[in-house]
């Protein structure tokens, strides 16, 4: 009864945290991509006066900044993120619901290989410690840290498709084929670090007293493992995960580009090389939404399997 | 003023200790020699060293000009009958001073923003942590919050907002890694504001700024060298991330991002252009990172990743 409430008071005091986060998140993209000279009309052939009075006029572009901002702010609380200028016929709401299952998929599957191989390779090496397999696994393991995503991504290509012709070179056409080689990239480096983690926290968590207890009343070592040692070591790699969604989704701007995916980083980029205002806000704040949210939801996880934050809470 | 009454204060016990003939070893030195056990870090400070050598004085040596375009070899493999002994890009460029010169590029930037990052991460944190209270839990507030963001899409914005000058490189990357930075010299602080010397200087009456620049900053130095160390890769990536995209450095300079991305285009026709750069990256991201883990090891014992 007690555990629950300060379990209440976390969630809601998480929750009301958020605010400042993302109403911060929203006024610097904001003002970051006002600040810049030019503006979106610039490619277009000479507009005369008029033409571009009226196009500024239609997006609100004649008003003061602190009037678009809060004209902004007013439009995305009904998650209005307005209309491309790039696009023309395109509302930025479309854009991102036709990019977002691309990028959603390549990143959870990136995610979830990536935790899976990254905690089972970091078990096993962390049971074999000091021996030449974990000397290996964790010699590789610092190389996949070690090389970008970019240098994999051409590399693997040319040796998997240009080479072997085994898998597509590019392009998105929702085949596992095409899904494999941008996964593996993706997930590389954060399957090679959360190997690291947990092989770290899993040695430290075999040292410990409780460990020695349970083995000492008589438990399998196998039991040891699944019972006592899993959840504490997890511990540090759930934590990991939030700034390991950030460092996939920067990675997926790379990605995106190099395996000529549409998905949400590559209109990113295009975005902001053509000053389309609405497109670029609009991922920014998807993806700003989405980490927040995520690490919100990592907190809660994180609470849950560590008594230890709910007690602190509560002092 | 307390510069002077506290020299001679110490003189006669440095004088006292040097007569004795019994020599501890100092938490420095101890470090030191676990450093020197680690083959893995020292292996890779020495190959570190030779890289900067070669970036620094390679160019010199190398007779080809990196902006000369030798027309008889464009897209040669490497070869020694050619002249070129990584091969030549599309328009008859020399690859291996190419990439020597871009090295020059990618390592000073991974340093000067280190610098940099060092410089906003050691003061805010130091400051966070020794005032405590309200302004610590207002600073590391403001931290969290920019944590949360998605900040290579800022700096993707800032690169193409601005003109890409070198300067913004420095700055626009060393802002990003900063955070980690203030978050451990905090809580580092926090922990040795509670010491006795700290409370004996406060009890003689020094100021809270001597105080967080003479006894807590040296005290900081461990962990500020293993986290600089760990920095310098991770900037170094960031540089290359925004040079692969067009938003680095701009031509005629070159980085290793910069060549790893034209090499990416001719890849099927010459794949040594796309190979070279690469593995001169891979290798220095490799050894700062091993050199990296082998001074937390040796530094901070009781937090090895």
């Amino acid at each position: 009864m007690i555990q629950d409430s300060g379990m209440a008071r976390h969630v809601l005091r998480r929750l009301l945290s958020l605010i400042p986060t993302l109403l911060m998140l929203i006024t610097v993209a904001f003002f970051l991509m006002r600040m810049a000279p030019g503006g979106p009309f610039d490619s277009e052939k000479f507009l005369p006066a008029e033409v571009e009075a009226n196009l500024e006029a239609k997006y609100h572009m004649d008003e003061s900044l602190l009037q678009q901002y809060f004209r902004y702010l007013s439009q995305i609380a009904v998650l209005d993120f307005g209309t491309s200028i790039q696009y023309k016929d395109w509302t930025v709401n479309e854009l991102i619901a036709q990019a977002m299952p691309v990028s959603l998929t390549i990143g959870l599957s990136a995610m979830l290989l990536a935790f899976l191989f990254g905690t089972l390779l970091g078990i096993s090496a962390a049971l074999r410690q000091n021996t030449r397999v974990d000397y290996l696994l964790m010699g590789v393991g610092m190389l996949g840290i070690s090389i970008p995503n970019f240098v994999v991504a051409p590399i693997l290509t040319l040796l998997l498709a240009v080479y072997a012709g085994l898998l597509p070179a590019g392009g998105w056409d929702w085949s596992i084929a095409s899904m494999v080689l941008p996964v593996v990239t993706l997930a590389l480096p954060v399957t090679a670090y959360i190997a690291r983690l947990t092989r770290g926290s899993m040695i430290e968590v075999m040292h410990s007293n409780f460990i020695r207890s349970a083995r000492a009343k008589g438990l399998p070592e196998s039991t040891v493992i699944r019972r006592h040692a899993l959840r504490p070591a997890l511990l540090p790699v759930i934590s990991f995960l939030g700034p390991a969604t950030a460092g996939m989704i920067s990675g997926s701007v790379i990605i995106e580009r190099i395996f000529t995916i549409p998905g949400l980083g590559s209109y990113f980029v295009q975005g902001a090389l053509n000053r389309d205002y609405a497109l670029v806000m609009g991922v920014v704040i998807f993806y700003g939404v989405l980490i927040i949210m995520l690490n919100f939801l990592i907190d809660l996880i994180y609470a849950w399997l560590n008594p230890k934050v709910r007690y602190d809470e509560k002092h | 003023m307390t510069k002077n009454t506290d020299k001679p204060v110490i003189d006669p016990f440095t004088a006292a200790m040097s007569v004795v003939d019994v020599k501890g070893r100092s938490p420095w030195e101890d470090a030191w020699h676990r450093l020197l056990k680690n083959r893995a870090a020292v292996y890779s400070a020495f190959i570190m060293a030779a890289m900067i050598l070669l970036v620094v004085f390679g160019p010199m040596l190398i007779s080809w000009e990196s902006d000369f375009t030798d027309w008889d070899n464009t897209s040669t493999p490497p070869s020694f009958s050619t002249g070129h002994w990584f091969g030549t890009d599309a328009v008859g460029r020399d690859i291996l001073v190419r990439t020597l010169e871009g090295g020059r590029i990618s390592l000073m930037v991974g340093l000067v923003a280190t610098i940099v990052s060092l410089l906003i991460g050691v003061s805010y944190g130091a400051t966070a942590g020794y005032f405590g209270g309200a302004a610590d839990r207002i600073m590391m507030r403001i931290v969290d919050i920019i944590y949360a963001l998605p900040f290579m899409f800022f700096v993707i914005l800032l690169m193409v907002i601005f003109d890409r000058n070198i300067l913004l490189i420095f700055a626009a990357i060393g802002a990003i890694n900063w955070l980690d930075m203030a978050r451990i010299v905090r809580g580092q602080t926090l922990s040795l504001k509670n010491t006795e010397f700290v409370e004996a200087a406060k009890a003689c009456g020094v100021n809270d700024w001597d105080i967080i620049r003479r006894h807590i900053t040296p005290n900081l130095l461990g962990v500020v060298i293993v986290y600089v160390t760990l920095t310098i890769p991770q900037i170094i990536l960031a540089e290359s991330f925004l040079s692969f995209l067009g938003l680095g450095v701009q031509e005629p300079m070159s980085s290793w991002g910069a060549l790893v991305s034209d090499g990416a285009q001719d890849m099927e026709s010459a794949p040594w252009t796309l190979i070279v750069p690469s593995v001169f990256l891979t290798v220095t991201l490799y050894c700062f990172n091993y050199i990296g883990d082998g001074l937390r090891d040796a530094l901070d014992p009781k937090d090895r990743v």
